[in-house]
């Protein structure tokens, strides 16, 4: 693939930017976004290209930030929210669930709500439990809501790009730890929301994740090449719509499929899916679809307990045999 | 002043308050035959009526312009009739009709007109305020020259997104006007059990501009935002209208309100909006049979806009459900 080799959080701001540039309408909110260029410097550079007005710094208020977001949208602006750390979001939810979701279809289709709210999600880097959180499961659980998860840089760059564009509010999940993952970007690629990708071939078992764990199942599929096991591995890059038929057709070669995330295993995107290939997907299963995903506690502060929180390769491995056997 | 120029200036003041008692009849047959259709059962739901507040609905509309905005409250249907909703997609949305203004999807709670600048009332209390605020910040990036007006309740001053409005809009100079309508109810509560400070407290607090009106004198509440808002388009900043005013009605339709002294609810009659504005007319040179004119053409369209919601169709399940999303259901 051509394109400029760059890190994740280089690609989100780039998107932003060549967003901006095309589209006067897109402004940003969020705190310490615009002086300090974000915690995790995804919109560096931006107040100086764009100035104050259309790349705002708010105090710590996310409830009336989200909400702001929702009106603006409502007025003929495009607000691309950041919200510091997705646990934060708990403070935003009535913007996000009552307001968002439900204006286009509570207002009879009269207009949408083309926003977008950033926020990183995820552990490993001794956060604790209110800064490592991934509560995707909830918004995938709201109509009106999309929610988008990216797990390298072209598809951070691509898919933050068509969340701007599209008319609905979206949720653009980002991973802390693969900020500063590096990969080429091609600005020309597009992508669509909704589509899943699959990220390694193989014929034998389908492993079905998103986000970080993306990189620990193509562990695993290497792995167990060495043991002559083929794992295909799809990376749904989307959560709210996800890539039914994608799923289906990889299951239709495999006939045996693991499904793996970093969020809590219990009532979450997980279970939504191995629900479906339950039903959609009964006739070519050849074994019970598992899940490996993480305990059902919150994320916890000491090294060696977050490692044993954390969805390793091992248990990946593990997963896919116990399929096979 | 000469006498000409005090005639000149009475005629006007007359016009208006013929314009503010037009506005006034129409919500309050609207609300009174809301209150009949819903005791009959043709309105489902949850509604909560203005009556007694029209005063404040019919001011505040008078000084907005074509390009503003406004989000309201669970309480909003005067505020989106002074402001213009059409009346008959109005009722056919409170009744639950394909012909809604929102397609029979959101209600009484949900009334909204994008195209007039109605961001929606709203089932969340004090939901509508940090609404408006991104409705201001809007007008102020594109230079619309236009204000965000967030109705509120007083029950909305104990919400924390009140706070980090007023802090936003001060810090940022916006074009928000923040009216309050102060019933002195907070749902089943005096509001003076439910919240330590003033508005006015809060607002100076912030340094924002603040002035108290009385709330069922239409023609004050006219003139209190006629002041107010060629500061907001002039980048000077926000704007606290507290409107003290009375709910006369249940917190909703239905509600006994055993919790409230009869004493205060028979008082009430002294202060009504209506009355107290047909006095004004007559006082101004109206005759009787004048005002009895607009309260029975307002009657009138009332009665039309219910024979067209009886006559209209049921919404769609399939339409709603295609339309949770802009490009229809989801993959």
């Amino acid at each position: 693939m051509s394109g400029t080799e760059m890190r994740y959080v280089q690609a989100v701001a780039q998107a932003l930017r060549d967003s901006m540039e095309q589209d006067q309408s897109i402004v940003l909110l969020g705190e310490d976004i615009a002086a300090a260029g974000g915690s995790f410097k995804a919109t560096r550079g931006l107040l100086d290209a764009y100035g104050p007005e259309r790349v705002r710094d708010t105090p710590i208020s996310e409830a009336s930030i989200v909400s702001a977001a929702v009106g603006a949208a409502l007025t003929g602006l495009k607000p691309v929210v950041e919200i510091m750390f997705m646990d934060f979001i708990t403070l935003a939810m009535d913007a996000l669930v009552n307001q968002a979701a439900k204006a286009r279809f509570m207002f009879g289709g009269q207009g949408s709500v083309p926003m977008v709210l950033r926020a990183p999600h995820g552990g490993g880097l001794n956060a604790g439990p209110q800064h490592s959180q991934c509560l995707e499961a909830w918004l995938a659980h709201v109509p009106g809501l999309k929610v988008v998860c990216p797990a390298d840089p072209q598809d951070a760059y691509a898919l933050l790009r068509a969340s701007i564009e599209d008319p609905d509010p979206v949720v653009f999940v980002e991973h802390k730890g693969l900020y500063a993952r590096k990969g080429l970007v091609d600005p020309t690629v597009r992508a669509e929301i909704g589509k899943a990708r699959v990220t390694r071939a193989g014929r034998d078992v389908t492993l079905v994740t998103y986000g970080a764990t993306v990189f620990t199942c193509l562990q695993a599929a290497d792995a167990l090449a060495t043991e002559g096991i083929e794992a295909e591995v799809i990376d749904l890059r989307s959560i709210q719509p996800w890539d039914r038929a994608t799923v289906l057709e990889s299951l239709s070669r495999t006939h045996r499929a693991v499904v793996v995330h970093e969020a809590v295993q219990a009532f979450g995107v997980g279970a939504e899916i191995v629900a479906t290939l339950a039903d959609e997907g009964f006739d070519e299963l050849d074994a019970p679809v598992l899940r490996v995903a993480a305990p059902f506690m919150p994320v916890p502060f000491a090294s060696s307990l977050e490692q044993g929180y954390a969805v390793s390769v091992d248990a990946v491995v593990a997963a896919v045999r116990k399929t096979l056997s | 002043m000469s006498n000409k120029q005090t005639q000149l200036a009475g005629a006007e003041v007359q016009d208006r308050r013929l314009a503010l008692y037009r506005t006034m009849t129409l919500v309050r047959q609207v609300e009174q035959a809301l209150s009949r259709l819903f005791a009959d059962s043709e309105v489902p739901g949850f509604i909560h009526l203005s009556v007694g507040q029209e005063a404040v609905a019919a001011g505040i509309a008078s000084a907005m312009e074509a390009q503003d905005s406004l989000a309201t409250t669970h309480r909003g249907h005067g505020h989106v009739l002074a402001r213009g909703i059409d009346v008959d997609g109005f009722f056919k949305e409170i009744m639950g009709r394909a012909g809604g203004l929102c397609q029979g999807r959101g209600g009484s709670m949900h009334v909204a007109d994008l195209s007039l600048g109605i961001l929606g009332a709203n089932g969340i209390v004090g939901a509508g305020i940090p609404i408006a605020l991104g409705s201001a910040m809007a007008h102020a990036v594109r230079k619309t020259q236009g204000v965000a007006v967030a109705f509120f309740g007083d029950g909305a001053m104990a919400e924390g997104v009140l706070h980090e409005t007023l802090n936003m809009a001060a810090l940022w100079k916006l074009p928000l006007l923040l009216v309050c309508e102060n019933n002195g109810w907070s749902e089943f509560s005096p509001t003076s059990r439910q919240f330590a400070a003033t508005l006015e407290g809060l607002a100076s607090a912030f340094g924002i501009a603040y002035a108290r009106v009385d709330g069922n004198d239409a023609l004050a509440v006219s003139d209190a935002a006629r002041a107010a808002v060629p500061g907001l388009r002039t980048g000077n900043g926000p704007f606290v209208l507290e409107c003290i005013t009375h709910r006369v009605r249940g917190h909703f339709e239905g509600d006994p309100q055993k919790y409230r002294d009869a004493e205060e609810i028979q008082s009430l009659a002294a202060h009504d909006p209506l009355a107290r504005a047909r006095v004004a007319l007559i006082e101004g040179g109206a005759t009787a049979e004048q005002v009895d004119t607009l309260d029975a053409e307002a009657a009138g369209r009332v009665e039309a806009a219910i024979a067209a919601a009886r006559a209209d169709t049921l919404p769609s399940f399939e339409a709603a459900l295609a339309d949770v999303y802009t490009h229809g259901a989801r993959a």
